[in-house]
Order: structure tokens, then sequence, then C-alpha cells
């Protein structure tokens, strides 16, 4: 169940509350988020719209305990990591948050078996556990025969399919993708789509996503959107609406 | 190690660059074991100058003689062990470019004096029976293919011009590697009978065994004071610090030595650390992408100081092979002018810590920034 409005306590597997976030470029103040309430329990698949510039990346950023912010607290599975240091907050993203980048962002002279084994490697998973890990995670992708690839043997649907693999190897507490198809053509985002869907509906994953595609952005859950740092109930949701938010 | 394969991985990533990278550690330190050789071989003398050993020298230089007379009277010094005398004979055997260093000794006393230099009995016995014999240094007699019994003429310079013949009855050895095998020994009697006249009784140093090493300023001084203001006075010193003043002839081969082992240095420093710093660059959103993902701060720093000092090591092992295969044969070449050059252990050692240096210090800053990079920014450049 998926709350915009609630700024008291819940149960939910993310809770934000009352989020800004500021920036300062040269004597100009930009507000980017404004009292931003959110509350996304364990497996809804929720995603964000919204024009360029009105935060969706900031708040996936903050989400994911990349970026601080100005005002407000994000909890998550009830870790408040707003005030953690910075490394702290490294290790919790290492076992709670999942990335999936528009660009893939794999590492060029890395096999995709072992871009896939780069979240493990800081856990202490024998080598052959890791292995195991690796061939599971790309066999969900559907890539379990191209684990000697490079990147560039790859093609971009292939590619991203291997970034999932990433981001779900270590089977974090929710998944953040950025534009995941926003470089592929549509028949390839139908696929990438289709595998985020059953990692949501099969494996019981949470994802919080980011896209300009309206037609990606269907395929959630909950559409929620972004407009000048405040976040409005969108014109899709499997949940019901009630007033004051999305419910 | 289970870094390892990232860490190799990134070092292999463009190979031109990695393998010009590796030829600048390789050549500053195939110039760094070359130096160090070079600047042993001047300094050598020095260090390895027994404690327990001075020399005793014309007041005015070492080109004037002092008298054979003085013996004696440095003998009776208490605290004197053993004493024996030397000339520089300066000969060319068939051509001057045939150098190696030629000394007429007093056998009775060379070798309680100099015991690092091994001679059989036997051979030392017919050496003092044979009024033209010679003992060579393994080296020397290696390099021209002597052997016992040969016939060796040797064209004096400064003794009155012509061929002496030498037989050699023997060949000596150093008890450890760095000693001198290039000498050439021979009886100071046969040296007295050929001399001019003018010549005779004059030896051209003193080398004096001490019974302990605490008596070297004792004994020196009362030397010099023996021999005050007579018409030879002399100057004693220890044998460390005769040799020091020897090398300081040639100039000061350590300043030399020093200032261009610091240029290769500095050099090497800004031509790897530019290096690093374009390679970190160039990978900025996938480190990005590794702190993203959970690596922390520190562990990005040790990638990249891995890369930088897997590169020093490699190419510093790379250039101290070619250096140890090179020198013996540069030794060769200028046997008789520079002895001893051999890359020790400690060189090589001081080799690898160097390139070691090198490579911590250039892969530092470029660390340090990949360190601090934040994500979010990097990120957003990708």
């Amino acid at each position: 169940m998926v709350s915009v409005n609630n700024n008291g306590n819940s149960s939910s597997l993310i809770q934000v509350r009352g989020l800004n976030k500021t920036y300062h470029r040269a004597d100009e103040q930009i507000q980017v988020l404004q009292g931003l309430n959110l509350d996304v329990d364990k497996g809804d698949f929720v995603a964000f719209m919204g024009p360029s510039g009105s935060g969706k990346t900031t708040l996936l950023n903050l989400l994911g305990g990349l970026d601080v912010p100005t005002a407000g607290a994000i909890s998550v599975a009830s870790d408040e990591i707003t005030h953690m240091s910075s490394g702290k907050l490294t290790e919790w993203r290492a076992r709670h948050v999942g990335f999936v980048f528009q660009t893939y962002n794999l590492i060029p002279v890395l096999t995709a078996f072992q871009n896939v084994e780069l979240p493990l490697l800081l856990t202490r998973l024998s080598k052959s556990e890791r292995r195991q890990h690796v061939e599971t995670a790309l066999s969900i992708v559907g890539l379990g025969n191209r684990t000697r690839h490079f990147p560039r043997q790859l093609s971009g649907g292939q590619e991203q399919r291997v970034a999932i693999a990433r981001a779900i190897v270590s089977d974090p507490t929710f998944l953040l993708c950025d534009e995941p198809t926003g470089d592929l053509d549509r028949k390839s985002a139908d696929e990438i789509m289709a595998l985020i869907e059953e990692l949501v509906a099969k494996h019981g994953k949470t994802v919080l996503m980011v896209t300009h595609d309206p037609v990606v952005a269907a395929r959630a859950h909950t559409v929620l959107h972004l407009e000048k740092g405040v976040l409005v109930e969108g014109s899709k949701s499997r949940q019901s609406v009630t007033a004051g938010g999305v419910v | 190690m289970k870094f390892a394969a990232l860490i190799f991985a990134n070092l292999f990533r463009k190979k031109v660059r990695l393998a010009l990278t590796l030829g600048s550690f390789a050549v500053a330190l195939f110039l760094f074991a070359f130096l160090a050789v070079v600047r042993k071989a001047f300094t050598g003398g020095a260090d390895l100058a027994n404690a327990s050993r001075l020399v005793t020298i014309n007041r005015v230089s070492i080109i004037q003689p002092i008298p054979l007379s003085y013996r004696d009277k440095i003998a009776r010094i208490p605290g004197v062990q053993a004493v024996t005398h030397d000339n520089w004979f300066g000969g060319v055997y068939q051509d001057e470019k045939n150098f190696f260093p030629q000394f007429a000794i007093d056998p009775e006393n060379q070798r309680k004096v100099y015991p690092e230099f091994v001679v059989p009995d036997d051979q030392w016995n017919n050496f003092l029976k044979d009024r033209q014999g010679a003992i060579v240094g393994a080296r020397t007699a290696k390099r021209f293919g002597w052997k016992i019994g040969d016939r060796v003429p040797i064209k004096t310079t400064i003794w009155g011009g012509g061929a002496w013949e030498f037989v050699i009855d023997g060949i000596y050895h150093g008890k450890v590697a760095q000693d001198d095998e290039t000498q050439f020994w021979f009886q100071w009697d046969y040296f007295q009978e050929r001399v001019p006249d003018r010549l005779k009784g004059l030896i051209g140093w003193y080398t004096v065994m001490l019974n302990s090493p605490d008596q070297a300023l004792r004994v020196a001084k009362a030397i010099d004071t023996e021999f005050a203001n007579s018409p030879y006075e002399t100057k004693t010193d220890t044998e460390s610090a005769f040799a020091a003043s020897w090398v300081k002839q040639f100039g000061n081969i350590e300043f030399l030595i020093i200032t261009i082992g610091s240029v290769v240095f500095f050099t090497l420093l800004l031509v790897t650390g530019n290096t690093m710093a374009i390679s970190v660059r160039e990978r900025t959103g996938e480190l990005a992408v590794l702190k993203a993902i959970g690596f922390k701060d520190r562990s990005v720093l040790f990638f990249v100081l891995a890369e930088s000092l897997a590169i020093a090591l490699f190419g510093g092992v790379l250039g101290l092979a070619l250096a140890f295969l090179a020198i013996p044969v540069l030794g060769n070449a200028l046997s008789g002018m520079l002895p001893n050059l051999i890359l020790s252990k400690p060189m090589l050692a001081t080799g690898i810590g160097f390139a070691l240096l090198v490579g911590a210090a250039s892969g530092l800053l470029p660390g340090i920034g990949a360190m601090r990079l934040r994500v979010v920014n990097a990120l957003r450049r990708v």
C-alpha cells in the first residue's frame, strides 16, 4: 500500500516524513523537494513521474542513501537512514538497496558474471556460494548462458538484465530503478518491464522506479507524480484513492 | 584476493598505457640499480675498510714517497700488531685499456695485514721463493686467462720504463663477494732492484694493523708525531677515511649520483601520478557505481593504490631483472676501472622499496580523489 500524505507512524517498509532537499547554486537556493511524505509497503511497485527537474532522481538518491536531505526523515525497515554516517550508509546500501541505472553502468572490463558478483564481494560468502548466487541471479534475468560475455558483447537489453541481476544478487530490501528503459527500444523496454514485474510478483521485490515513459509507468502498481517538489497522486493506481493521497 | 579480478581487469584496461608505464618504471629502476652499483663501487672501499687498519702516507700527497726505515719505528708503537707497505706500479699489460692495479708488496707482512685476501699456502710459499713471482686476483686472472706458471710482461710507465717480467705463482680470492679481486702483487725486493737509485728505499704508503680498533686515534696520532718535523712528515688515517678521501679525488660522486637519482625519482613520480590521475578520471562513473552498491571509500582508495603499486612492482622487478643481467656485462666491459660492480640483495630490496614508494605516492592523490568522490555528482556525469 502506498501513501503520500501520512505524517504519523506506520508499519510500512519505507517511511518518508517531511522530506526537504534544497540545492545552493551561487546565491540562489533551489528547493527540489518540499515536505514530502511517503509510505511504501513491502512488495509495492511504485513509479515516479514528472517533468525534468521535478526532483524524481533526487528523491531516488535520497531513498537510496546516496544523498542526504536538507530536512526530514527516511526510515527503511525501521532503520532511520537520514542521520547515518557516510560509512554506515554505505554498509546499509550494500545490504538493503539494489540500483538499476538508465545507462546500466556495468564495469566494461568485467564479464557479466564478475559484474553481478561485485556486491557479493562485500559479503562473507565463499567463492562457491558467490558462484551459486550469481548463477541464480543471471538465470532469473534469462542470461544464464552469457556469464562469460563482456558488456560490449551484449545488447542494451541484455546489459540492463545484467544490471538487474547485479541489483538483486544480494537480495536487497528494495530496488531503485532510475529510468531503467530510458536507453532501450520499445521491445527491449517491454522485456525489461516484464522482468521487473516478475521480480515483484514472483519474488516479492519492492521496486521504486523513476520514468518519463507513461507506458512504462503504467506497469507499476502505483504511479506518483512529482510536481515542483511535491508528490501528487497519479492517474493510475491499483489501490483505492482516498481524499488526501493514494491509499 | 577476492578483489584481484577487479584490480587486474582495471590494470589491463589500456594495454598500451600499461606497457608504457611499466616501461617507465623499468627504465627508472634499471638506472637506479646502475647508479647504486656505481656508487657502491666508488664508496665500497670505505664500507669494506677494516676498522683495525690505518694508512700512513706522505703528508704532502700520496704520490710522494716515505722511507722504508719508518717501518720498524711504526711497528714499535704500542697497539700496532703488524705493518706492511706498498708501492703503486702503474704498469700496462699489452694495452693501456687493460687497466688493473699492481703493487709492489711486503711479502712478510701482507697476509697479516690483509687476512681477507686468501692465497693457498703452497702458492704463497712458491711466491716467497720466486723473485719475479706475482700473486694475482681471481678476476684479473680470469679476465686475461692467466694460469699459475704463466709469464706476464708488464710495461712500467713510472719506474724507468721497459717491460718487467713476472711469473704467476698464485691466485688470491676475497672472503666476500665485494672484496677486490683485481689486484696484482709482486715482491718489493724485485721492485727495489729495478727502480732508479734515487727511488730506492722509498715506499708508497704503510698499512698498519692494530690490536684493537679502539686504539686507532691514539696510534694514528703517535705515528704522525713520531715523524713530525722530519723531511718526510706523515699523515695517518683510518683505512675507511683514506678510502673516502681517495674517492673524493674523482669529484663528489655521491652528490652527482644522488642528484641524478632524485631527478629520476621525481620524473617517474610525475609520469605515473599523471597516468593514475587520468586512469581514475576515466573511471569516475564506475567508481561511483562501486560506491553506490556498497564499496566503502577506503575500498576505492585501496583499488587505486593496489593498481599503482602493482604497476610499480612489476615495472620495478622488470627493471631490476634487466639490471641484474646487464651489470655483470658492464662489469666485464669496465673490468679493472671500477671493481666490484655487484647488484647486491640490499640494493635489490632498496630498488623494490623505491618502486613501491613511487607507486604509493603516485596513486595516493588520485586515490584520495576517488575516495572523496560524491556518488550523486559522479553518476550525474555518466
